[in-house]
């Protein structure tokens, strides 16, 4: 018989193993997935880890990877430091696409003006897209307890009905011949979300991204507020000793997390998409908690893990047109990563040991 | 415009139809919580249920041998929650998340060679006299079997919690684990069979809508039931026959928007289609007021340390 004890405290080491296990496991259980479906899995889990990276047109897709990889990270953070305090933000998908439709609205509404202020003016929309979208869950959640979980997602596809009305109505592009979808940001230079060296795939939103890393970094480890974050999630009954204002630490974390995936949707609209389509948004919301947790709620792991998580992106998609593997068999295992991650942390906080019989 | 194409009767039957995945994933969901278990993966679980239920269905030519894949389908996807929460002690809200990502991304992958395929239909049943009746025959005795099914089991879950000496120790061990394991109770079965309940009814729910109200296969087709269905849990105060009220209401709001789009109301659709996600808000609003109707244990890991 094989009984668990809880550690006294969760173990360091195997905090930092179970991502690694993880992500070996779902490389096999994946590639069994591989196989039932026909393909050599040692080839399509070759292909969606290595091509990427040092394959014949890695020059290609590793600018990609940051492409990718930016969104995923920034909306990640937001939600890690919720997360960490129980606060569950799970519409960042929403918050995303509304970033996405009020930056694109600035910028096309000052279209054809050419002045240095309109991409300035349109992160500062986007930004406050998703912040006011996130604002909404916070707010009933202080006021009247309601669940943020149910609110949120709810409102994820609300979202997704005013970007299909935005599109073919208001942002429509005039001179599109009727068809959805609005004016491309990419041929507004103003407003253009250009990369910053050619062919690198560094954008705003990547620096963005790597901003928002070493700031929660900082908030997390030497700031109070990061401290309260914290101890709200460790220890719910200590933080209220401690004078944590819980509505105060709502409103912060579902509005950061809010205002950084509405900035991912704003750079992804003005950048890599250029249009506000009904197409536009691709899941990055959903795939987030996926990173957040892969990155153990740290900024420096969901890094790492939105580094990842791009690759599995691209590599899928590779896979995609090299193998004829399925475009959501790799949602699957984007899936079954997050399952043995969960799985894999019982690790972390008990020890598993056989139990020996005894004599009451 | 014309709301004068709208006719009473048939919204009346139609708002049954459209509330039934949403009763059966409630009801379902309602028996997991009671037992001290959130399950958020009702959407993955419903998705899963849609596409093998479909998928068997059109296999066989038999919807009710489709049926009886969804519910064994939900059921298993559930069993992965039983397993991250039950046995490795995981964060039920995380594995919860986790189970709806990777049960949409398995029911696409199943379901790709389905799309654009008609499934075998069930039939409505036809009871003599009773069917026939103006008005009260095509609002409640002309639907397909499942319709009552859903409302069948409401009833059940209703007296097993309240007559039954199982819905005493299902109570029990949501209210307060540690009290029941005290007493002798096998708290982790009980909840595995509660889970398990749970996402065989939600696969069920699924199923619904792929074989009878829409009735097609298509990608993430259950778009939020599931997550509409948890919600209806809060509003029913975790008391079955509120719930089928609640499902209902929703179902009326579904149908009517549905009925005023296809009306040419001069709401553009996407307000429209949009209406019954903010009126589910607007409902948790009201209702969040009143928490302590939750079972106590709801969301709390279970290990016994002996």
């Amino acid at each position: 018989m094989i009984v668990l004890e809880k550690r006294p405290q969760p173990s360091k080491a195997w905090s930092y193993a179970t991502p690694l296990v993880a992500v070996v496991a779902t490389m096999v259980f994946g590639g069994l997935l591989f196989a039932i479906l026909g393909k050599n899995p040692v080839e399509a889990i070759g292909t969606i880890f290595w091509e990427p990276l040092f394959g014949e047109f890695s020059f290609y897709y590793r600018p990609q990877l940051l492409v990718k990889g930016a969104p995923l990270v920034l909306i990640a953070i937001g939600l890690s430091l919720g997360f960490r305090a129980g606060i569950w933000n799970i519409g960042a998908e929403g918050q995303y696409i509304m970033g996405a439709i009020f930056g694109a609205g600035v910028g096309l509404a000052f279209y054809p003006l050419d002045a240095w202020y309109i991409f300035p003016l349109m992160v500062l929309a986007g930004a406050f897209g998703g912040w006011i979208w996130a604002m909404i869950p916070a707010f009933l959640k202080v006021r009247f307890g309601t669940n943020e979980i149910l609110v949120s997602l709810m409102l994820v596809y609300v979202a997704e009905q005013l970007l299909a009305s935005v599109s073919l109505g208001l942002l429509k592009n005039p001179e599109g011949f009727g068809f959805p979808g609005s004016r491309n940001l990419q041929s507004y230079d103003a407003a253009h979300n250009a990369e910053l060296i050619a062919g690198s795939g560094m954008h705003w939103g990547v620096v963005a991204a790597f901003v928002a890393v070493i700031f929660a970094y900082v908030l997390l480890n030497r700031h109070m507020l990061g401290f309260h974050i914290r101890l709200t999630g460790e220890a719910p009954r200590a933080a209220k000793f401690a004078g944590v204002n819980p509505p105060r630490l709502i409103l912060f974390c579902l509005g950061v997390s809010g205002a950084l995936a509405g900035l991912a949707g704003m750079f992804e609209v003005s950048g890599p998409s250029g249009v506000v389509s009904i197409d536009f948004n691709v899941g990055y919301g959903f795939t987030a908690i996926i990173v957040a947790f892969l990155g153990r709620l740290h900024p420096i792991g969901i890094l790492l893990a939105g580094g990842l998580m791009a690759l599995t992106y691209i590599g899928g998609e590779i896979a995609q047109s090299q193998l004829g593997l399925p475009a959501a068999a790799i949602q699957v295992f984007q899936g079954m990563l997050l399952f043995f991650l969960l799985a894999f942390d019982l690790l972390t906080n008990y020890r598993i040991r056989a139990a020996r019989s005894e004599v009451a | 415009m014309n709301l004068g194409e709208i006719n009473p009767i048939l919204l009346i039957a139609s708002l049954m139809v459209a509330a039934t995945p949403l009763l059966l994933a409630a009801i379902g969901e309602l028996v997991v919580e009671k037992a001290g278990v959130l399950n958020l993966g009702v959407e993955g679980m419903m998705i899963v249920g849609a596409i093998s239920g479909f998928a068997v269905s059109v296999e066989t030519g038999s919807p009710w041998l489709g049926f009886v894949a969804a519910a064994i389908g939900g059921a298993l996807l559930s069993l992965l929650f039983v397993l991250l929460t039950q046995f490795a002690l995981a964060n039920q809200v995380a594995s919860g998340l986790a189970l709806t990502l990777f049960g949409l991304g398995l029911s696409a992958l199943l379901g790709q060679s389905y799309v654009g395929i008609k499934p075998p239909s069930m039939g409505d049943i036809h009871i003599p006299v009773l069917s026939d009746l103006p008005v009260i025959g095509p609002i409640l005795f002309q639907h397909d079997p499942i319709l009552y099914v859903g409302i069948a089991l409401t009833a059940g879950v209703w007296a097993m919690l309240k007559y039954t000496r199982a819905g005493l120790i299902l109570r029990a061990v949501g209210e307060n684990h540690d009290a029941a394991h005290a007493l002798g109770y096998k708290v982790i079965r009980i909840r595995i069979l509660a889970i398990l309940f749970g996402g065989a009814c939600a696969g069920l729910g699924g199923a619904y809508i792929s074989l009878i109200r829409v009735p097609q296969w298509t990608e993430g087709m259950t778009a939020g039931v599931g997550w509409i269905a948890l919600a209806l849990v809060v509003f029913a105060s975790w008391k079955p026959w509120r719930a089928l009220l609640g499902a209902y209401l929703f179902g009326g709001i579904t149908v009517l928007q549905l009925n005023l789009q296809a009306a040419g109301v001069a709401i553009p659709v996407e307000y429209l289609a949009m209406s019954p996600y903010i009126i589910t808000i607007l409902v948790l609003v009201i209702l969040s007021a009143d928490k302590s109707r939750a079972p106590a244990s709801l969301g709390r890991i279970f290990h016994a340390s002996h």
